[in-house]
């Protein structure tokens, strides 16, 4: 079974998060970034597909990673590689800054399709720092591949993937025919950490980076220029103010309801 | 090609300015770890802050040895930095030890008893198996050991015999093909815990021709009868770590369970204490770590008279100390880590290692005590409470200057190894 995983080299949401004062774009230069925490239950629930199935045909299963992103991105594909995948893809072009959803997904397509299209491509739910969530429908329509969200759990069966969807009032499952694309949420495993002879393995691992011009993407179609959606300003979050205190004499209640009315949380 | 394995990347790399420094160039003396070293620090780093560090005051608290951490640190192949890969271990060649002391120094960092646990689980537990085990013994109690699904411990300390193990005074005679020892051991690390399998324990077998006790080293399965743990004792610090006295009444293992040669209990120890100091060094490197970076926290968003506290030189000074001494013993520290890998390359002595392993342990380890000192000062009234984690550090931190040898002892150590007359 091949896979490949989608993963995102995002800013700490640790760090103190900010937008560049020159472009309005998330600020990926000024602070440590890293792999997007929901990206790794992508990595997990793709690497437990894979050890569960060395089946007897003996054919070799493979795991890429590939991300979109800054030279600094290559710390994401190195994280996943340690936690076990086997190759990496970087597509790496100055003009893909300040690329949104839209093009993100346009550049993802055409790198799976040079990968070779895989039975499974794998995304988490979102990324920690844009949060959109989009991208993974936006890719299955591009690459035309059924489109199964949201797993809280995934197998896979011969042809068929099967997976899991909980919702607040029921749970679906949902079966699609491979090749397909599966978006899983942070239920639905527990990530591994590299283990020290994945650290060492990892460095001997193939990451292949490729250029806007290496997939055949027109320049014009992506970057800040082509986003349809874009920040028009920006505002540091105020300081905290002072909390108010209400002293119940009667009619605390009221109070209460009022405030929250007043600051429209009811 | 002489490397000085020192970290100065991770501590600042948070920092904004840092972040696009070029590669460093290679001279002949590199203040850096590898960039293996590195990767593998930052994983550490990762799992401490999030499998130990949400845990840890409660553990503390509750004195509870968290048994399945164990095996998630085996996953992660902290047990196997040093052994092959024929018992699951990792066996990196070059440079193991330092892996070791970087797993150790940032699981210090977040807790000393959990670094204390992995230091004593792979130099005492695993480390005189391998060294000196029989292929049957390596066979039987390695590969879970390596896993992390078990732990092995190390009993020499006695009540009145520890650094002076001469004094010896447990015994073991042998009794047709069997072994019966007699005696009690104290201050034991990971000797009770649920997944303990076996500890090393050293006994007198006899006399030397000299007249000198001849102490030999005995595996002894828990559970074995005769064999008996006692109740945990009730610490200054190190709440987490697992430490006991052990008793022997006729307790009777077969013959075979000598590890190494008999009569070679002493050498073989004195070797494992080499190794331990040096892993104590990075502990303490770690625990000063901690209180630099809770210090510098505080010092910069606690609010006294209007301003925060780290405007005040009385405070900032001190922080600048805590700065030098990190420094000065991570340096000490990571040189004698060195050394001990060049040794077990074959490139340097013995001799070497002694004494770097005594300096690094002697100043790191009283450093570490100074650094409790001052953060919990910086901290004030909040320092005092174990809602703050440097209340823990400033318990946790004395034994440092005991354990492996007490700071007496490795004046001693270095004394001797100038050439200085001794006692």
């Amino acid at each position: 079974m091949n896979i490949v995983i989608c993963i995102k080299y995002v800013p700490d949401a640790q760090a103190d998060l900010t937008f560049s004062e020159s472009d309005n774009t998330t600020d990926r230069l000024g602070v440590e970034g890293l792999l997007s925490e929901l990206d790794e239950y992508a990595i997990e629930a793709g690497l437990k597909l894979v050890e569960g199935a060395v089946g007897p045909d003996g054919a070799a299963s493979t795991v890429t990673v590939l991300t979109v992103g800054p030279d600094r991105a290559a710390d994401a594909i190195k994280k996943a590689l340690q936690m076990g995948a086997n190759a990496g893809v970087h597509v790496n072009d100055e003009a893909i800054h300040g690329s949104d959803a839209v093009a993100t997904s346009l550049i993802l397509a055409q790198a799976i399709k040079k990968i070779g299209i895989p039975d499974l491509v794998l995304t988490g739910m979102a990324s920690t720092d844009g949060a959109m969530g989009v991208v993974p429908a936006m890719l299955a329509e591009r690459l035309g591949l059924p489109q199964v969200t949201l797993a809280s759990e995934v197998t896979v069966e011969g042809e068929t993937v099967t997976i899991r969807r909980d919702g607040d009032l029921a749970s679906e499952t949902i079966t699609a025919s491979l090749p397909a694309l599966v978006s899983v949420t942070d239920q639905i495993n527990e990530p591994r950490y590299p283990s020290f002879k994945g650290i060492m393995a990892a460095k001997k691992k193939p990451v292949e980076t490729w250029s806007l011009a290496d997939l055949g993407v027109d320049a014009a179609l992506v970057g800040l220029g082509a986003a349809w959606t874009t920040v028009e300003s920006f505002a540091k979050r105020p300081p905290r103010v002072k909390g108010q205190i209400v002293t119940d004499e009667g009619e605390g209640g009221t109070r209460l309801a009022e405030f929250l009315t007043a600051q429209k949380f009811a | 090609m002489l490397y000085l394995y020192v970290d100065v990347n991770v501590k600042h790399g948070h920092q904004q300015g840092s972040l696009h420094l070029p590669a460093p160039t290679k001279g002949p003396l590199m203040f850096e770890l590898s960039k293996d070293h590195e990767d593998f620090r930052s994983v550490v780093r990762e799992f401490a802050e999030a499998e130990v560090a949400p845990h840890i005051a409660a553990w503390d608290r509750e004195a509870h040895f968290p048994v399945d951490l164990i095996p998630k640190m085996g996953d992660l192949g902290l047990f196997g930095l040093v052994a092959p890969e024929e018992f699951g271990g990792a066996d990196p060649g070059e440079g193991a030890f330092t892996f070791l002391c970087v797993a150790i120094e940032e699981l210090g960092r977040v807790d000393q008893s959990i670094g204390i646990t992995l230091s004593a689980g792979v130099g005492l537990g695993i480390n005189p198996i391998l060294t000196y085990g029989s292929r049957d013994q390596k066979e039987q109690w390695l590969p879970d050991l390596v896993a992390g699904r078990a732990l092995a411990a190390f009993g020499l300390t006695e009540s009145e015999a520890g650094s002076d193990a001469g004094a010896t005074r447990t015994r073991a005679r042998l009794e047709g093909d069997e072994w019966v020892v007699d005696g009690s051991k104290a201050f034991i690390t990971n000797s009770g815990t649920d997944i303990t399998s076996v500890v090393t324990v050293t006994a007198r077998t006899g006399e030397n021709p000299d007249g000198s006790a001849q102490i030999s080293a005995i595996l002894i399965p828990s559970g074995t009868p005769g064999f008996a743990v006692e109740a945990p004792y009730r610490k200054l610090g190190w709440h987490v770590s697992d430490t006991h006295g052990l008793l022997f009444d006729t307790c009777r293992v077969p013959a075979e369970n000598l590890l190494g040669e008999p009569g070679a209990g002493y050498r073989q120890f004195l070797k494992t204490l080499d190794d331990g100091r040096i892993a104590i060094s990075a502990l303490a490197v770690g625990l000063a770590q901690a209180c630099l970076e809770a210090s510098t926290g505080y010092a910069k968003t606690r609010i006294a008279f209007g301003r925060p506290i780290g405007v005040n030189q009385g405070v900032s000074f001190q922080i600048a100390d805590l700065e030098v001494m990190v420094e000065a013993a991570r340096l000490l520290t990571y040189k004698a880590a060195w050394l001990k890998d060049e040794l077990h390359a074959g490139r340097r002595s013995v001799k070497e290692v002694k004494q770097a392993a005594a300096v690094a342990k002697l100043y790191s380890t009283e450093a570490a005590v100074s650094a409790t000192r001052i953060a919990t000062q910086i901290f004030g009234g909040n320092g005092f409470m174990e809602d703050f984690a440097v209340a823990r550090f400033y318990r946790d931190a004395k034994i440092l200057e005991i354990g492996e040898g007490t700071s007496e002892v490795q004046r001693m150590v270095i004394a001797r190894g100038l050439g200085l007359p001794g006692a």
